[in-house]
């Protein structure tokens, strides 16, 4: 589902990815995990086109990031971390809206919004607003509105970052049930490494622009001598904070 | 084209519903025209039909001009980012927005026109339509650059600086005082803005001098001036980092 060889990204004198390789089979879900700065929004908007390379090759969804990234779009879901819907307006306008981008009609739409919503616990919200909304119906909103047009392939960005442990639980069993029933393949970043062990398939751990850990919740443990990924994540990562502590 | 139309209607019904949004583009020239248009009309500098059309520009500038406003809080919201990352062309996601400041800002030249024919304007019928379809191209151009504006400068710039950019741009265009009057060096600024040629082509098409130069020099220059807008906010939109 994605393919992904030798991507880096440089802002000016900045390298924030420096050569990822990332390989994600259909129907996984995969975990992003590393810390604050170490390159996953930045490779996650390279991998949804919001942000061109500065090298490598990529497939996405089937389609080539670099040559097609109209098919890239078509395909793929992408849930930003902020949220993307404006506190103003009515979510159902939104939403109906987002739907005809990807060229369903007018009555498509509704029926499609109508029916999204109510998969995700949200019927009849319509006519409301973000801002009268709580963080964990925000963020369903937030994924209604990425699985719009069906993608075979899910971005989700920190989805559970600030809500409270149930809502956290309730998003994860909607993402999971997408899975079993749709077959969707999801791609997250998180920093709750319990829930990244109880419930992904795969993890990556990258620090400094590069993977330093890849393989299921179980390997990468045993292969640590750990308990928790918490205790993985700190031996992988932060190198240099450990460097500059000794010196 | 169902994209664009999806957010055309989308933008438009959002505009319609903010009455007061609607309005308010239109207000510095309404005040120009019932403040100082009647002491314009008895100076002996020029009547309605001379004042009307500098008021027509006037307006694109404060309402199309300042379309880009809107765009900083989509921005903010993450709305843009939503759009970007759907298959639709990046021209069309800038266009849905520019034809929904160009119907607002004809609906806002209407009411200016009307309001200055009872005040004592008068033009030929198809001069004003003709007007009407120079306006629009204006204001194609001015949406456009002000949706560029608003994604390359510091977000809380924005209102300062363009408000404040559009006052020179105004009084250069000749629209409240034609620059016949000017002294050579001010007439030679002012040409160097295309607001100007829009002026006076628009001053032709009230005059019903449909076949002079004046409106043969608006009607290039404002298209070109459409070209050039459409292709810069494109290229905002297309930007990898937006």
């Amino acid at each position: 589902m994605i393919h992904a060889r030798g991507l880096t990204k440089t802002f000016g004198p900045v390298e924030a990815v420096r050569g990822i390789d990332l390989d994600v089979s259909a129907g996984e879900i995969v975990g992003f995990l590393g810390p604050n700065g170490a390159g996953k929004t930045t490779t996650l908007r390279m991998l949804t086109t919001l942000l061109r390379p500065t090298s490598g090759t990529a497939t996405v969804a089937g389609a080539d990031l670099f040559a097609d990234p109209a098919g890239v779009r078509r395909r793929i879901g992408y849930v930003a971390q902020g949220g993307a819907i404006a506190p103003f307006s009515p979510v159902g306008e939104e939403l109906v809206l987002q739907a005809r981008l990807y060229g369903l009609s007018r009555r498509r739409a509704r029926e499609r919004v109508t029916t999204l919503l109510a998969e995700l616990d949200l019927p009849g919200v319509e006519e409301r607003t973000t801002a009268t909304m709580s963080g964990g119906q925000k963020r369903r909103l937030d994924i209604a509105m990425g699985l719009l047009h069906r993608p075979e392939l899910l971005f989700l960005d920190e989805p559970t970052t600030g809500l409270d442990p149930h809502s956290r639980a309730n998003l994860w069993d909607h993402v999971r049930r997408l899975r079993e029933r749709d077959g969707l393949t999801v791609f997250l970043t998180t920093h709750y490494l319990e829930e990244a062990d109880a419930l992904c398939d795969r993890v990556l751990i990258i620090d400094h622009g590069r993977i330093v850990a890849a393989g299921t919740p179980d390997e990468l443990k045993s292969g640590h001598g750990a308990r928790t990924l918490d205790e993985v994540f700190l031996a992988v990562t932060g190198r240099e904070l450990r460097e500059e502590a000794a010196a | 084209m169902t994209a664009l139309a999806a957010l055309t209607g989308h933008y438009l019904r959002a505009s319609f519903g903010d009455k007061f949004g609607l309005a308010f583009g239109a207000v510095q020239p309404f005040l120009y025209l019932v403040l100082f248009g009647p002491l314009f009309a008895r100076s002996g500098v020029g009547s309605w039909e001379v004042l009307v059309p500098g008021l027509l520009v006037q307006l694109g500038l404060t309402s199309a001009g300042m379309a880009g406003f809107g765009i900083v809080f989509d921005h903010r919201f993450g709305v843009l980012e939503r759009l970007r990352v759907t298959p639709v062309s990046r021209v069309t996601l800038l266009l849905g927005r520019v034809l929904r400041d160009t119907v607002v800002l004809l609906i806002q030249a209407v009411a200016i026109i009307a309001a200055a024919w009872a005040l004592g304007l008068r033009a030929p019928l198809a001069g004003v339509l003709l007007a009407l379809l120079l306006i629009t191209v204006l204001a194609v151009g001015l949406a456009s650059l002000s949706y560029a504006a608003a994604l390359t400068m510091r977000q809380e710039l924005f209102a300062p600086v363009m408000s404040t950019v559009v006052v020179p741009l105004m009084l250069l265009s000749g629209a409240l005082l034609p620059m016949s009057l000017a002294p050579a060096w001010l007439d030679v600024v002012s040409r160097l803005t295309p607001f100007r040629y829009a002026v006076e082509g628009l001053r032709a098409l009230f005059a019903g001098s449909y076949a002079s130069s004046a409106l043969a020099w608006g009607v290039v220059v404002s298209l070109a001036f459409a070209v050039v807008g459409v292709a810069l906010g494109t290229r905002r939109f297309q930007r990898e980092n937006a």
